[in-house]
């Protein structure tokens, strides 16, 4: 098993626990993963908000790099990139006008184009290739006790994967269920965390990841996993800064979902980046 | 018709006659958006009751909807609702009429950014012109970089909040100074058409 690895930016600085964790959970798998070579950046939000045509090439750049380097499926494990990597693909089967412009500015740049790669998402990997059950193999500190709160956030499972119900997606759950720990119900799991807004217009940028921290402790959960750097990075990151303006406690350990494998698997703290983490730590005793 | 806004520091503008409607407004931002489907909205409300951020807003998307088709043109593309949309999808998911608001919000900020129409000094146009010239300069974001280029055009002040943040995550490894970007760059540059949206 291979994939070709869009990693994203930031995976490759705020995120980097998510690719060290990641890549490590793979390792112990035997799963193979190559690095797609001079990727850039899906321009996330900021590029359809500006331009679409260069938001849909700038992807296409990313899609065409893909096809050039092998037959194997994408994995991309930041829920932006993984969206727009979608999006691109619908919109240049959908839309004449844009695959055009597209397909020349691939051409100039000598790069051929057939659109044919699948896209995937790490949870869709781990779930439907790999299986729940060697997933249990690999356990070797089941996580007994442990209450999980599984946050999606938006662009992963809306609105064009296919691997996971849109409202009520379950792929987080069932691997924390394979790993011996116990998800936790609750409804806003597919809510948004405000993407990039914590820094541009914070009085609501924090305001709603902690409606999202205040739940899941509501609830009762030990930790909370997610599997988008950038929801990752919120939940994470302003805890005392949220806790202090809206006077309630709402440090939690927040960590993405492969470090909590990792944890499961009795890897080590190093090989999951989690001597980086900035929120409460998990123990696991 | 009257209609009149209340948004803050924004400039206001009544509405009351019909000739200040553009009437070709809703078919422009339906051929940017890909998205004739928007004539067909019911007023449901489905979008705003599922929008996390129409609490927030100064129109809810229905609104916005209903305002598009009828022409508000200026109140719209000046509107902080467009800027406040965080592209989760829900609305786009939960519309019975298969409206794809998400994009249509997409095209308002395209129209409002190409007219010179949005809010001033409001900073997430700024950071997404920001991160626009980034990737456009070097292929990849450097956080580092680009909120140092962020907060220079919008607040230098506003970054001393994240000083101690951005401290912390130079220590454990999380923010990287240097970034050489895509190998490349004349590559990517020909992906970047000319044409204006
Ligand atoms: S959900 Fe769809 S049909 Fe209902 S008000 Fe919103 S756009 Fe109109
Ligand atoms: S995509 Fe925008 S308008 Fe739609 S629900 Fe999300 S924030 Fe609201």
């Amino acid at each position: 098993m291979k994939y070709l690895y869009f990693p994203g930016c930031s995976l490759k600085s705020s995120g980097r626990s998510y690719e060290e964790s990641l890549l490590s959970v793979l390792k112990k798998m035997n799963v193979g993963v190559e690095e797609i070579d001079d990727w850039n950046c899906c321009g996330a939000t900021n590029y359809m908000a500006m331009n679409e045509r260069n938001a849909i090439g700038i992807t296409a750049r990313n899609l065409a790099l893909a096809e050039k380097q092998g037959k194997e499926d994408i994995m991309a494990p930041c829920a932006a990139c993984y969206m727009g990597l979608l999006k691109t693909q619908k919109y240049i089967e959908t839309e004449p006008k844009v695959k055009e412009t597209v397909l020349t500015n691939l051409k100039k740049s000598g790069l051929e184009f057939e659109n044919t790669s699948k896209v995937r998402h790490p949870l869709d990997i781990f779930i439907n290739d790999i299986s729940l059950d060697t997933i249990k193999d690999n356990v070797y500190a089941p996580l007994k006790g442990v209450k999980v709160a599984c946050y999606y956030g938006c662009q992963l499972t809306r609105p064009y994967a296919t691997f996971d119900d849109q409202r009520d997606p379950q792929s987080m759950e069932n691997i924390v269920k394979a790993l011996g720990g116990t998800p936790v119900e609750w409804p806003i799991k597919t809510r948004c965390c405000s993407g990039s807004m914590t820094s541009t217009v914070s009085e609501i940028g924090l305001r709603m990841s902690y409606l999202i921290l205040k739940e899941a402790k509501d609830r009762g959960a030990d930790v909370m996993i997610t599997a988008c750097p950038l929801c990752q990075f919120n939940l994470e990151c302003f805890q005392g800064k949220m806790s202090g303006k809206y006077g309630e406690n709402v440090k939690m350990p927040v960590m993405y979902f492969t470090q909590l494998m990792g944890m499961a698997f009795g890897l080590d703290k190093k090989e999951l980046g989690l001597h980086r983490m900035l929120s409460p730590e998990l123990s696991l005793s | 018709m009257t209609m009149k806004s209340t948004q803050n520091n924004l400039p206001l503008q009544e509405i009351s006659h019909e000739s200040d409607l553009d009437k070709n407004f809703g078919k422009h931002i339906a051929k940017m958006a890909h998205g004739e489907k928007l004539f067909g909205c019911i007023q449901c409300g489905n979008c705003s009751a599922s929008c996390p951020m129409s609490v927030y807003m100064d129109h809810t998307p229905r609104k916005i909807i209903a305002m598009i088709r009828a022409g508000f043109r200026d109140e719209v593309l000046s509107s902080k609702t467009i800027w406040l949309c965080a592209s989760c999808y829900n609305c786009t998911v939960e519309c019975p009429k298969g409206i794809k608001i998400t994009e249509i919000m997409y095209a308002l900020k395209r129209d409002a950014i190409l007219t010179k129409n949005y809010p001033k000094g409001f900073p997430i146009p700024i950071l997404s012109r920001t991160f626009y010239n980034e990737v456009k300069r070097s292929g990849r974001i450097n956080e580092t970089s680009l909120l140092m280029k962020y907060y220079f055009s919008y607040n230098i002040f506003k970054s001393l909040g994240y000083a101690a943040l951005a401290i912390k995550l130079f220590f454990t490894g999380r923010l990287i100074l240097f970034e050489k970007g895509i190998k490349n760059k004349a590559g990517l540059k020909q992906m970047l058409s000319s044409s204006k949206n």
